[in-house]
């Protein structure tokens, strides 16, 4: 077997690791990839031009930051602010796990499309949960804001993740379905649908401790 | 029949005008990057494969010589976004509830009831057209309630593309880098190589290769959905089912969430990890990572223990 073709992996992990510009990281490999296996360079290019072209819908969805931009604007991030700084008793932690429940339970009903990052994280998760962490904790350091931010972005991939599996009309189930029943074992969707369940409870169980533990420990960091 | 064409045609206006603006701007990396990008979105269907191809290439160079900066369109000041929140209330909420709001019920309405008997949409392609009328109506209705300048919402969607830059096509582009390696065979090279070093007759250990190999593989291509096929040829259909007698239906399910703990932790799932960074403004650009990898390996290791326990222990 022609082993040469993983070399385009083994640029894809150097590339990052040396923090080259990722979309020259990814080009360099697939060319790489496409001349070690044997293919003319052209095909090469050639190949990569109507996969790019046949997954322009990906980056249809920038269309919304027009809409995003004009609410804030408006104040939108301010808004979502004061209505956490309203709230008695709203942590980060008590927040964040909530918008966690609430991303998979969304999820795994077929509402994925509810929440993302451009939508919900930029313009309300993450303000929300800066203002319960600086409402709790006093003022922080831009360091510590930043973590308070990833960890919004993070609660949000963890709750669409093991929450959408569980909805049966999904690209990901109706993968599984279709590889196994070309290899001869037929499924239906809701028998695979019900064993996300599980890995769905481990995710919330972990991550909602992981978020608590962070606020508590947000609250004994030396300032 | 409304397609994915009208969206491009939308999606290549958006990004035109704002090549306009960063050109009126003298951005002219920026102005290149996203004239560039809004061509492939208006002729892209019309163009041949190599050119689609060279414009790749072109807006890769762009990025790579550093061409896209931040830009800094004139806005309200942080003052006068206090005033305009405690003015507006939350009613500044409603615009950004009606797009995810017409997706999600458009879609269900299309699904469940005869409006889906109509063919007004393209088949299967129903939620994303819906989320972009969505947009179209969000738009008109917070221009009608806030009346703001004319080219208020082209700018302020300036600011926060500028502020991804280049990050913004990185998932398309991935998806692209996917089809080379499909192309060159990469999947069935490493399907051999996982199916040659698993121990013969260890159920478990056979268990927590397909795991791992899952995740990993998940983590060089950014994407369970690459992955999926390859290690369930490799590992999961011919052994864990085939020999050792496995339930399908966990080891299918489970396997795919056991690539999704893989997504968490790679720099290469850009949308959920990279993108995000950006769109905060985080220093660090896997700060999104590093907050995720406490939940995702121990989840793996959860993963693992629910095939084997569900595959084989609960299944004979």
């Amino acid at each position: 077997m022609n082993y040469w073709p993983l070399a385009g992996i083994a640029i894809v992990v150097l590339g990052f690791a040396l923090r080259f510009n990722p979309l020259l990281v990814v080009v360099s490999a697939a060319l790489a990839t496409g001349v070690l296996a044997g293919l003319d360079p052209i095909a090469v290019i050639e190949a990569l031009g109507k996969a790019f072209n046949d997954n322009r819908y990906i980056s249809v969805t920038w269309i919304i930051l027009p809409v995003i931009g004009l609410l804030e604007r408006y104040g939108l991030q301010q808004r979502a602010r004061a209505v956490i700084e309203g709230m008695r008793g709203a942590t980060m932690g008590k927040l964040l796990v909530a918008y966690l429940a609430f991303r998979q339970l969304a999820s795994a009903l077929g509402m994925k499309d509810i929440g993302g990052h451009p939508q919900a994280v930029r313009p309300l998760v993450a303000p929300m949960a800066e203002a319960a962490a600086l409402k709790t904790h006093g003022d922080l350091s831009d360091a510590a804001r930043d973590e308070v931010k990833a960890m919004a972005a993070a609660t949000d991939n963890v709750g669409l993740f093991f929450g959408e599996d569980i909805f049966f009309a999904i690209a990901s189930i109706l993968l599984i379905q279709g590889v196994f029943e070309a290899a001869g074992y037929p499924l239906t969707p809701l028998q695979l649908s019900v064993w996300a369940i599980p890995t769905a409870i481990c995710a919330f169980v972990i991550h909602a401790g992981r978020i608590l533990a962070f606020d508590r420990r947000l609250g004994r960091a030396p300032e | 029949m409304i397609t994915y064409e009208w969206l491009y045609v939308l999606a290549g206006a958006a990004f035109g005008v704002w090549a306009a603006l960063s050109a009126k701007d003298r951005r002219w990396g920026s102005a290149a990057f996203w004239a560039l990008l809004s061509a492939s979105f208006l002729l892209g269907s019309h163009l041949s494969d190599l050119a689609n191809g060279v414009l790749v290439l072109a807006l890769v160079a762009i990025a790579g010589l550093g061409g896209l900066k931040r830009s800094d369109p004139p806005t309200t000041s942080p003052q006068e976004r206090e005033a305009y929140a405690a003015q507006l209330g939350n009613r500044l909420f409603l615009p950004a509830l009606v797009v995810p709001l017409t997706a999600v019920a458009g879609t269900l309405l299309y699904n469940y009831t005869p409006l889906g008997e109509t063919g007004l949409f393209e088949p299967r392609r129903e939620t994303l057209i819906l989320f972009g009328i969505g947009v179209i109506a969000a738009l008109i209705g917070a221009m009608v309630w806030l009346r703001p300048p004319l080219m208020a919402p082209a700018e302020e969607g300036r600011r926060l593309i500028d502020s991804i830059g280049w990050a913004a096509i990185l998932p398309q582009m991935l998806a692209a880098l996917g089809a080379v390696f499909a192309l060159a065979g990469v999947g069935e090279i490493i399907g051999g190589i996982a199916g040659g070093i698993i121990p013969e007759g260890s159920v478990f250990l056979t268990v927590v290769v397909f795991a791992l190999g899952m995740a990993g593989f998940t983590m060089i291509m950014g994407n369970a959905f690459a992955a999926f096929p390859v290690m369930a040829a490799a590992i999961g259909i011919p052994l864990l089912i085939g020999q050792y007698g496995g339930n399908p239906a966990v080891i299918g399910a489970v396997g795919m969430l056991a690539g999704f703990c893989g997504t968490l932790l790679t720099p290469m799932a850009a949308n959920f990890n990279i993108v995000p960074a950006a769109l905060l403004e985080l220093k660090d650009q896997n700060a999104v990572i590093r907050q995720q990898v406490g939940t995702a390996v121990p989840l793996l290791v959860c993963n693992i223990v629910i095939i084997y326990v569900g595959a084989f222990w609960l299944w004979n």
